[in-house]
């Protein structure tokens, strides 16, 4: 099951730890994979560790032109492109009042935009071979809301709401859109919490633990495997219970 | 009929899956084919595939006949 052999999968923001833990997957899995961050060295780093089948694509997320042009580059560098994972996401966390139109923007571009523009440019291709997995990692706050994350919130219900409408369009083309919702993941972000602060979240999650990258790569490998041909239009959610939708 | 005519009726049936006494100059893809938006697009990336040519989104807004699509393809065809 959830064999990916001779399938073709790029991942934004794959030197993050969620996005590195679902490129990994991916790959393990047999998939070849198209590694997209900003970052170079991390990303070159990265398709070394992985070896034969990985492709290092560097971009930003930022420039709709560099977005554009992404699937096609992946899809020229690999041969095909089967599978999408929209993983990259930027915070710019302030109170609704105080919150600058820049971070409003931002977060919006990378983590919304970006989705369209990149799922938009791999469509023509799917269509043609009847085959395609788009998969948005959002997040456990675009549904529930977050205090100070009213634009990180917006940016990834947004992704849900778009990838329903998509996914209504082009069912019938074998073409399955779907998102996957992490709750909290260790990260950089979760250890630089103190421990009263690691206490009052862990007091939310009745698993008593934060997720791990590969928890939510689980996940996006069985979405995008054959096996899950007949789940479109569906948030999957990762977050050990903290929010049960 | 034109060679591009004869091309464009042949990406039409293949595509639609319709009768080919159907495919007339007349004939809308969407009231008398059976075609639904999606299928639209998709015959536009067909008939952009077999001519080499890009179809620009205003112009395949006007694609709605067979007879459209030949015009188009013939005149694009005639400028290359």
């Amino acid at each position: 099951m959830f064999d990916l052999s001779g399938r073709f999968a790029l991942v934004t923001g794959a030197t993050g730890g969620i996005g590195g833990a679902i490129a990994r997957a991916l790959h393990a899995q047999g998939a070849t994979v198209a590694l997209s961050g900003t970052r170079r060295e991390a990303l070159e780093a990265l398709g070394a560790e992985l070896g034969e089948r990985a492709h290092a694509l560097p971009a930003d997320l930022k420039d709709p032109a560099a977005v554009d042009a992404l699937p096609g580059a992946a899809e020229a560098a690999m041969g095909g492109l089967d599978i999408l994972v929209h993983n990259a996401g930027v915070t710019r966390d302030n109170l609704f009042l105080r919150m600058k139109d820049e971070e409003w923007s931002e977060v919006i571009q990378v983590n919304l935009a970006a989705g369209f523009r990149l799922y938009r440019a791999a469509l023509k291709g799917m269509m043609k071979r009847r085959y395609g997995r788009l998969i948005g990692i959002t997040s456990v706050v675009g549904v529930t809301g977050n205090p100070g994350q009213g634009n990180y919130a917006a940016s990834k219900a947004g992704l849900i709401g778009m990838s329903k409408s998509l996914a209504a369009e082009v069912a019938s083309r074998n073409i399955t859109v779907n998102c996957v919702a992490p709750g909290f993941i260790e990260s950089p972000m979760t250890d630089s919490l103190n421990e009263k602060q690691r206490d009052g979240a862990l007091a939310h999650i009745p698993a008593g633990r934060f997720g791990a990258g590969s928890d939510v790569a689980g996940a996006t490998v069985y979405l995008a495997s054959a096996e899950a041909a007949y789940v479109t239009g569906q948030t999957l959610h990762v977050n050990g219970g903290m929010a049960m939708i | 009929m034109s060679d591009i005519a004869e091309r464009v009726k042949k990406i039409v049936i293949e595509h639609l899956g319709v009768d080919a006494d159907k495919v007339t100059e007349n004939a809308s893809f969407i009231d008398d084919l059976g075609a639904d938006s999606l299928d639209t697009v998709e015959l536009v990336m067909a008939f952009e595939e077999e001519f080499g040519c890009e179809i620009p989104d205003d112009a395949a807004e006007t694609i709605l006949t067979v007879g459209d699509a030949t015009r188009f393809l013939e005149k694009n065809a005639a400028q290359a």
